[in-house]
């Protein structure tokens, strides 16, 4: 987990500023970038776009806080994204969220204390046929049962237990 | 040569068909087989029930399309089906001998979906083949920009992001509007729950979406154009990509296209996660960089949009439309369709039905047929209450009206809306409070908070509801929930706030009973709401196995072995476990 910005992100950062600089519109694209690069938008970052796009720093901050994408916080190792689309729903999408929450003993939004995980709801993640649906990171797990919610979960936390 | 075409949308890769074409790329090399079989990826074949989906195509030109392979089957099919050239009816999906799940493409017209799971949405030349960049040529060369916006207008094409407004008058508005210069944008801002249409086209076809735009940027003279896709939308993005690449190399776009002196940049902006932003003036606040609020309209995008410039705006289905309309004519077009929704509409199937997926149908067609005859009914045959049209902003419409067409006009009156396309199927199991919960749910956390009546009011409507599902109802709740949504419809400025109420108004139209059963008896007939829901053991029935108490959670189940066992009403909380497990179905709802 990336907590001090380190030089190297900083530089990379540095890049995309000079990329965009005197651009119209490009404080989204600039926030995609930091939060593609720090895995969240620290505090410096938001300063540095506020004098590259020559707006107030309470600009960049309230784009911040209205966009789901962006964070402020630094997130766990793995992202839990739980799919509340209709056809989730109408398939028992809150059972699985359920079982998600009490298992991490985590609410929406939060990181477990371990780091290991960051739990957040999406709108629709578009796979309804497979519904109800789970992604956690790049991998998508469709057709849940509590159980088998459950079952992959474990895998995550035994897999890391073995590292340890 | 035979040819192996993997359906890579979304959803095939979620399935697994990632696997699948690993495993047949690497079979094709380690075997040398290149020479015998071409292996091609494809957009969404429709059929997403049945993911993955690989399909098989002849040198005769006929075909079969295989479900739910895995890399076994995978391995059975290039082997057995075309290196040995043996026929196959197991697994088959669809087949050129009218063999599988036929009725759920005969009743389909694709316009839309022409190449959405025929061709490689990764090669121009495929697209090329298939006529593509055709229709932007023969506009370049021979219609004036008017003649294009007239061509428009015969086919009664209206916008199918849900407004429904036509989408000819849009472009002649643009079109008018003074300014130097203008823009076009494509709104593939997809936010609604359940809807995967523009999805899927941007997957599948790209290039037609990118056609569509550019013949519209030469009708109202625009160089300019955005492509505002969803950052949750990767696949799409990343295709997007290779396809302007690809057009820019060969021409279709850049500068002088096809040396006629037209000229046309596209860029793609990815969103940030807000649903609002699918309303034309907060999207493009959004492009801008701010805060995707709406704005007053007038002016309205046409006059005064991006950075002050006149903008047109059209959704993803709608431009894919255009280039097809040019090839075939406006007279065609409007040969599908009723008398004021002309042409097809794709929708996005899910919910409680056999067959989820994609499905193009010619506008008339009633649900009836769409949920039946398309979509194989209902899962586990289950009885049909409703469908759910029109995701948050739309409304249900209940089983006793299934006959209602495909009609922008006919669709409003039962107090849904045509909206995008997803069409939720939802059978006895699902309650109608909750359902109006989960809506209301999703606009109020989704209200960008400008307007008053629709940040609070949805808060208030929302408390109201779930007071009701969990058993705390107030005589007069339904009024007040009525009297706050008229207020909301009224007092919003955007479409978000206008249509927020839809889904509570409309329950509550057609599925007052329930409501009234939630609030006067507290049970919820649908046994979906837990706090209203009761869990007792049928003494004769019970044979006291033990397994339901072994599943119970919070272990509210208790008995002797062989005896009849007890539930404990306060540990209880109404999971359902027991009744899954039972034998003997001893466990009973109530």
């Amino acid at each position: 987990m990336p907590t001090a910005l380190d030089e190297l992100n900083l530089e990379s950062f540095n890049k995309s500023i000079r990329k965009y600089r005197g651009k119209n519109g490009s404080i989204i694209p600039l926030l995609q970038s930091a939060q593609d690069i720090f895995s969240y938008v620290p505090e410096q970052v938001i300063e540095k776009i506020a004098i590259a796009t020559n707006s107030h720093v309470s600009t960049i901050y309230g784009v911040v806080t209205f966009y789901k994408q962006f964070r402020l916080k630094p997130v766990g190792k793995h992202i839990i994204r739980v799919c509340q689309g209709t056809a989730c729903y109408v398939n028992s999408a809150k059972e699985v969220y359920e079982v998600i929450k009490n298992k991490l003993g985590i609410e929406e939004g939060e990181n477990t204390e371990d780091g290991l995980f960051t739990l957040q709801s999406v709108a629709c993640l578009g796979c309804c046929s497979l519904a109800p649906v789970i992604m956690i990171d790049d991998e998508t797990y469709g057709s849940l049962t509590p159980e088998k919610t459950e079952k992959i979960l474990d895998e995550y936390i035994n897999r890391e237990g073995e590292v340890k | 040569m035979k040819k192996i075409l993997v359906g890579m949308g979304t959803c095939g890769i979620s399935a697994g068909a990632d696997k699948v074409w690993n495993y047949l790329k690497d079979k094709v090399r380690q075997e040398n087989l290149s020479e015998n079989v071409i292996l091609e990826k494809t957009g969404c074949i429709g059929m997403c029930y049945r993911e993955p989906l690989v399909e098989v195509k002849f040198e005769n030109g006929t075909s079969q399309v295989f479900g739910e392979v895995d890399i076994y089957r995978a391995d059975e099919i290039l082997h057995d089906v075309v290196l040995k050239d043996e026929k196959r009816d197991k697994w088959v999906v669809y087949d050129y001998e009218k063999k599988g799940d036929i009725s759920f493409f005969n009743k389909q017209v694709r316009i839309v979906l022409r190449n959405c799971g025929v061709i490689n949405p990764e090669s121009i030349d495929d697209y090329i083949d298939r006529d593509g960049y055709n229709a932007l040529e023969r506009v370049l060369f021979d219609y004036s920009p008017d003649e294009v916006i007239e061509t428009v207008l015969d086919s009664g094409l209206r916008g199918r992001g849900g407004g429904g407004f036509p989408t000819g008058r849009k472009w002649m508005f643009t079109s008018k509007s003074p300014g130097e210069k203008k823009y076009v944008i494509c709104n593939a801002d997809e936010g609604d729950p359940g809807a995967f249409m523009d999805r899927s086209v941007l997957e599948g076809d790209p290039h037609s979406v990118i056609e569509g735009m550019l013949i519209c940027a030469y009708s109202i003279g625009a160089a300019d154009g955005y492509l505002y896709v969803r950052a949750e939308y990767p696949k799409a993005i990343e295709r997007l990509k290779t396809a302007i690449a690809q057009a820019s190399d060969r021409g279709y776009l850049g500068y002088n296209i096809m040396n006629s002196g037209f000229t046309f940049h596209l860029k793609i902006k990815e969103g940030a996660g807000a649903f609002v932003c699918g309303e034309e003036t907060a999207l493009i606040a959004s492009i801008e960089g701010h805060r995707g609020m709406p704005k007053i309209r007038p002016p309205f995008p046409a006059v005064k949009g991006l950075w002050g410039n006149p903008t047109n705006i059209n959704n993803v289905e709608t431009f894919a439309n255009i280039p097809w309309i040019i090839l075939n004519g406006p007279e065609k077009f409007a040969f599908y369709g009723t008398d004021k929704s002309k042409g097809t509409k794709v929708f996005a199937l899910a919910g409680k039905v056999k067959r989820s997926g994609l499905v193009e149908v010619p506008m008339g067609m009633s649900i009836n047929e769409i949920v039946f005859d398309v979509a194989g009914g209902v899962k586990k045959d289950k009885k049909f209450k409703a469908v759910q049209m029109g995701g948050p902003s739309g409304g249900c419409i209940p089983a006793e009206m299934s006959n209602t067409h495909i009609d922008y006009e006919e669709i409003q009156k039962t107090g849904a809306i045509m909206g995008s396309g997803g069409l939720i199927v939802m059978d006895e199991d699902t309650c109608m409070v909750d359902v109006a919960k989960f809506f209301l749910t999703f606009t109020q956390n989704e209200s960008c908070g400008k307007c008053t009546f629709c940040r609070i009011g949805t808060k208030r409507m929302l408390e109201i509801l779930t007071r009701i599902t969990e058993g705390n109802g107030k005589d007069g709740d339904i009024d007040r929930l009525i009297q706050l949504s008229e207020k909301i419809k009224t007092s919003s400025l955007c479409g978000l706030g206008q249509t927020a109420p839809n889904p509570v108004l409309s329950t509550i139209k057609y599925f007052r009973g329930e409501y009234e059963q939630h609030i006067k008896d507290k049970k919820c007939p649908a046994g979906v709401c837990t706090s209203l829901v009761k869990f007792r053991i049928d003494p004769d029935k019970c044979i006291g196995c033990t397994l339901c108490a072994k599943k119970c959670p919070t272990n509210a189940i208790s008995g002797e072995v062989r005896k009849t066992f007890i539930i404990d009403q306060e540990t209880c909380i109404s999971c359902g476990k027991c009744m899954e497990v039972c034998p003997r179905d001893a466990v009973i709802k109530e």
